[in-house]
């Protein structure tokens, strides 16, 4: 019999749109969907199972074979470079990484640039290509507050809409780059269900390109 | 029974079995200091795996550092211009900080290197000794193989500046083709060349197959004569491997100092390579030495990710004996029974942790089974 494959999604709005993808394509699980108190779901029919897990550890699961594949923002996969394979750019969860702040914070160049951010390494590789001499500030939520409160000059973060930024006077200032949804995949998992995996992502290829 | 193979645990016998394995191919086992000075590393920092080093300053001054690798120090002590090649094998214990620890561990590490002039049974001879010691680690496992010459050609006809080429060669080893495709199409690449990358992270599979669809992406002598090298040591492997030994050109080690083949091998269970090799000629070059060299290393410490092999007893025998007991009666039923090959534990009074085969007793009229676990 084909071996299983074990899927982490990202808990939340993103993960139950890609689950509807892996639904639609033969990999369905019927009893993910319901509330309850179980983990891990399996369908031995599909030779798939499924688990939750924060979005920011998904990459850590699939990196240390817990799971096989695992659905993971670029910004995860940015922050945290897991010695992973990306096969596919799912499309899903689109929104960009950016400098944010008041709407002179970038103006003063002489003196060294306060930056709260959850990401740090992606805040210093940027501000590393740019030479600029800054101080990292790591927050674990509610960035926004920095600068507003004079923790920092600016933030980089996640922005979707922008309403959050726009409601507290905050505005974009730079882009660092966009952000999606990718398909990670475990190295060592690949080399021995490489068909499987194949088979798994050629679907999947078929209907995001499907839109 | 084998009390010496069978009480081992998994990396402890694969050690055994493995300098086992080299020896009968006359490879010679080369034991080495701890200590090494500071400098070999800081020149090669980019051959580790890891930047962080222990130093400490020996009683002259000279910073020296606890060994992070063994390859680096092989490859300094070799002669110049060696006139026979050096084949040699070591274990050792190495000091580094794994991927995503904040932590040094002291990780052993079984390597095998030759060093010397390389031809094509050279190469077979490692490339099937990497493939049978993962075999030992385990009847389920995949090596694959891979050419730098293929890659480095390719980069060498594209000529993309330094940095983007980093990030490309980055993104073949993720397997990350959209990305590729959006740097070259962001830096203006040519959309022929942008394909022929690529191409590299979807050429993997079984060997004859995956060497002839490399045939339509090749560019340049070099990227012909990797693959040219590539064929000729399928057909000699082919026969011993099947199945386990696979291409991929998503695999890739560091341009600067690898050229020519590179594997890496799994394991079934293990999440990570656990063999890792390749033939670095270039960094033989750096050290300023004449000649060729290909090895490879065991990172046998990750077999634990395999999970314990359960052991029904602590012994085979529990031995009890009262405090009046004859002792020379007890240590000759000690003697007999170990020279039966059995674990025999001694002791006055029963203790509740210790599991055990038999439970014996030296009363009056000689050994009596008390009870039996069989």
């Amino acid at each position: 019999m084909n071996p299983m494959i074990s899927v982490a999604l990202p808990k939340g709005r993103l993960g139950e749109s890609v689950y509807k993808i892996f639904d639609e394509i033969g990999y369905g699980c019927p009893e993910i969907m319901e509330e309850g108190r179980k983990l891990i779901f399996e369908n031995a029919e599909n030779r798939v199972s499924y688990f939750w897990a924060k979005p920011s550890d998904v990459a850590i699961y699939v990196e240390h074979g817990a799971a096989d594949i695992g659905v993971a923002g670029l910004d995860i996969l940015l922050e945290q470079q897991p010695d992973v394979f990306e096969l596919l750019d799912l499309g899903l969860g689109k929104c960009r990484m950016a400098v944010a702040g008041k709407k002179d914070a970038l103006r003063d160049t002489d003196r060294t640039l306060r930056v709260a951010t959850k990401f740090p390494n992606i805040a210093k590789s940027y501000y590393a290509e740019q030479s600029r001499e800054i101080e990292i500030i790591k927050l674990n939520g509610s960035i926004e507050l920095a600068p507003i409160v004079k923790l920092s000059d600016v933030i980089v973060d996640i922005v979707e809409t922008g309403k959050t930024l726009k409601e507290n006077d905050l505005e974009v200032l730079e882009t660092v780059c966009d952000i999606s949804a990718r398909l990670i995949v475990n190295k060592a998992a690949f080399r021995f269900k490489t068909e499987q995996i194949e088979q798994m992502c050629g679907k999947l290829r078929e209907r995001i390109a499907k839109g | 029974m084998n009390t010496v193979t069978s009480d081992l645990r998994r990396e402890e016998r694969a050690i055994f079995e493995l300098r086992e394995l080299y020896e009968q191919y006359g490879y010679k086992k080369y034991k080495m200091s701890k200590f090494e000075e500071y400098d070999l590393y800081l020149e090669n920092k980019s051959f580790l795996p890891s930047s962080q080093v222990i130093t400490f300053t020996d009683l002259n001054g000279k910073l020296l550092a606890l060994k992070p690798d063994v390859t680096l120090s092989i490859a300094k002590y070799i002669p110049t211009c060696p006139a026979e090649p050096e084949k040699v094998y070591y274990n050792e214990n190495v000091y580094r900080t794994p991927r995503g620890s904040h932590e040094y561990k002291e990780i052993m590490q079984v390597g095998l290197e030759y060093l010397g002039s390389i031809d094509l049974y050279a190469q077979c001879e490692v490339l099937s000794l990497a493939l049978r010691s993962l075999q030992k680690l385990s009847e389920s496992c995949v090596m694959v193989l891979s050419d730098m010459g293929f890659i480095s050609g390719l980069l060498e006809y594209c000529a993309l500046p330094l940095a983007l080429e980093e990030r490309i060669v980055a993104c073949v080893e993720h397997k990350n083709a959209h990305e590729i495709k959006r740097l070259c199409a962001e830096n203006g690449v040519d959309e022929e060349l942008c394909q022929s990358i690529a191409a590299l992270t979807g050429l993997y599979g079984e060997l004859d197959d995956t060497i002839r669809r490399a045939r339509a992406l090749v560019k340049n002598d070099k990227m012909a004569s990797s693959l040219d090298r590539l064929t000729e040591i399928a057909s000699v492997l082919s026969a011993e491997t099947d199945g386990s030994l696979r291409l991929d050109f998503s695999v890739i080690n560091d341009l600067s100092y690898y050229n020519g083949l590179i594997f890496q091998g799994f394991i079934d269970g293990v999440p990570s390579a656990v063999l890792s090799g390749g033939r670095y000629d270039k960094l033989m070059e750096r050290l300023g030495k004449n000649t060729s060299a290909m090895g490879f290393a065991v990172y046998v410490d990750q077999l634990e990710r395999l999970g314990f092999e359960e052991r029904r007893y602590d012994v085979d025998v529990l031995l009890l004996y009262d405090e009046g007991a004859d002792v020379s009666k007890l240590t000759a039923a000690v003697k007999m029974l170990t020279n039966n090959g059995q674990r025999v534990r001694v002791q006055s009074a029963l203790s509740e942790k210790l599991r055990f085969r038999q439970l014996l007793k030296l009363g009056e009229r000689g050994l009596e089974i008390l009870e039996s676990n069989d």
